[in-house]
Parts: C-alpha cells; structure tokens; sequence
C-alpha cells in the first residue's frame, strides 16, 4: 500500500511510566495498552558520568537500556497516545534526553513496601518540569498507608495528584491514565481567547 | 550437567552481531528521526538493499513508528534509525514529520480531545 505523503499522520504523544525495579510499570503498560507491550532497547553513552565504576574506566562507556512501550490509539481524534515503561536501570535512562523529550507527562509508580525505590523519578521529573502524578500501586501483602501519608515520606508538592492503582487491572490503569490527563489539563495555562 | 538438548544460548547472551555491524560502523543517521517518527513505504524499494534493509521494509507498508521497527527488528533504536534513514535516503521509504513535540505539552486542544478519546475506552 502506497500512501500519499501529503495525507495527515495521526499526533503522537507519550506518557512515560516510571518507578522503581518491580513496582509494575511493565505490567501497568501491558493493562493499559492496545497492543501487547513490546521491548527495545538503546545504546547509550555515559560520557563522564562521575559515579561509582564508571568513573574509573575512562571518558565514556556505553551501555545498553531495555524498556517496554505499548499504545493506545484514539481514532475519533487521530491521536495515538505511546506508554514508555522507562528502563530498570534508573541511572542510565535519565541519561537518554529523548525517551523523556516532549512527553505529555508521567506517572510514577510506588510500592509502599520499597517507597524510596521512586524518589529518583519523582526527582528528575520535578527537575525537568514534566508534570507527573504518583500511582501507589497496590500489592495485596502492602500495609495500606493513606495517600496523605505516602505524600509526606515522598515530600509532595500539594498539587501532585497521589492516587491508588491495581497495575493489572485495565479499568484501573485507565483511570490512572485519565487522571494524569485531567492533571495536565489543570496545568496547562488557559485558552487565551 | 548440561544435557545435550540444553539450550545455552539465549537472549541473555546478547547478539550474535555487534550492533553496529549491521550498520557498517556507522552510528548516526542521516535523516532525523525520533522514536515516535512515523516511517512508511513508498513502494520503490532499491534493488541493493541488503538483508537488514528488507526486514525493515516489510515492518513499513503501513505507516508505523521508528521505536515499533526497532522493538520487531530487535535491534537498538539507533541502529534502527541508521537503516531507516538509509532507505530513506534511497527512497523506499518516507518518514511523516512527526508530531509529538514539547510545544504539545501546553496545548489543551490536544489533552481534551485525550481525555475524551481515553473516556471512551
């Protein structure tokens, strides 16, 4: 099939799905995606990175970040909406500007049971300006702390939504998903008309 | 033991090809692309492509995204795009400016018609 170049291609955007090693993000994608998540992966180059190891064997190292990303088509608009489940090795994604470059926004998944295990996405999405919300997801051997409880032990701004999540559950990602939108749109600045 | 039928090469030991063989050293594409580039045939294929090249030409006659192509050629995404922009660059394939863009980020139009789309589902 040959497509005429001058016919409109659908907006794509990106949420990024961030947390810790085993939180669920994969998971979260899988629910919330059309298609069954697919994996890649990228080279990155860890120039001068000055921590542990790599700091000691020269200028630049290259190392390779596997992810997870799955999508969500909306016709009615020709949007297509990619869910990024950002890599499980937390120091080298950070370092790849264009997995996080021009996202929508973020959500960051927490187990209550390893909280500090989503500081460091809660960090460098609060250092870059991308808007994100917490999603506690719920493990079934997890004490249930409050919303109001896991906000102070991350220190949250008051206008970062915190809500609670099963990440195998479709209707429960999905309306994490919409909840992350509703949140960018009390964000973004009004319409100037 | 191992037994005979043991299978002792999997994923976990990474590819068989240093990456950037297959693209003959080269680590940067000509064309700019990004993941959410989408990437399509134009129906005239070169004839000296070689095998990598044909993989990827078939993932493309519908109009599909550059991080799609990398995750079913299994290759890295920068990989990817080297072999994308060569066929672009012979062109077997055009790439469809790709919309997604930081400006987005501030653009309620967009998030409203998101979150209609996303309340449907």
């Amino acid at each position: 099939m040959v497509y005429n170049e001058s016919e409109v291609p659908p907006t794509q955007v990106k949420i990024l799905i961030a947390g810790g090693f085993g939180v669920g993000k994969t998971t979260f994608v899988g629910a919330a995606s059309e298609i069954e998540p697919l994996s890649t992966e990228e080279l990155i180059t860890a120039a001068s990175m000055g921590i542990d190891n790599l700091s000691r064997t020269g200028d630049k190292s290259t190392t390779t970040v596997a992810f997870d990303f799955g999508r969500i088509t909306i016709h009615r608009h020709d949007i297509v909406l990619y869910l990024f489940g950002t890599p499980g090795q937390e120091r080298f994604w950070f370092m790849w500007d264009e997995l996080s470059a021009g996202a929508l926004g973020a959500i960051v998944l927490a187990d209550t049971r390893r909280l500090q295990d989503c500081f460091a996405a809660v960090d460098f999405f609060e250092n870059r300006g991308i808007p994100f919300l917490v999603a506690v997801n719920e493990f079934d051997d997890a004490f249930p702390y409050e919303p109001g409880e896991v906000r102070a032990a991350l220190e949250l701004d008051a206008r970062v939504p915190i809500l609670l999540c099963d990440a195998r559950d479709t209707a429960s990602a999905m309306s994490v998903l919409r909840s992350l939108v509703q949140h960018l749109l009390a964000a973004a600045p009004a319409p100037s008309v | 033991m191992a037994g005979d039928d043991e299978v002792w090469l999997d994923d976990e030991a990474g590819p068989l090809i240093r990456p950037y063989t297959v693209n003959a050293g080269r680590t940067r594409p000509t064309v700019e692309l990004d993941l959410l580039s989408l990437v399509v045939t134009t129906g005239r294929a070169g004839s000296d492509v070689d095998p990598e090249h044909v993989k990827a030409l078939e993932l493309c006659h519908t109009p599909v995204s550059v991080v799609e192509v990398a995750a079913n050629l299994r290759l890295p995404v920068m990989v990817t795009k080297v072999l994308l922009a060569d066929l672009v660059d012979c062109g077997a394939i055009v790439t469809w400016a790709s919309s997604s863009s930081s400006s987005h980020v501030t653009d309620r139009v967009l998030l409203e018609k998101l979150l209609d789309g996303l309340q449907r589902i």
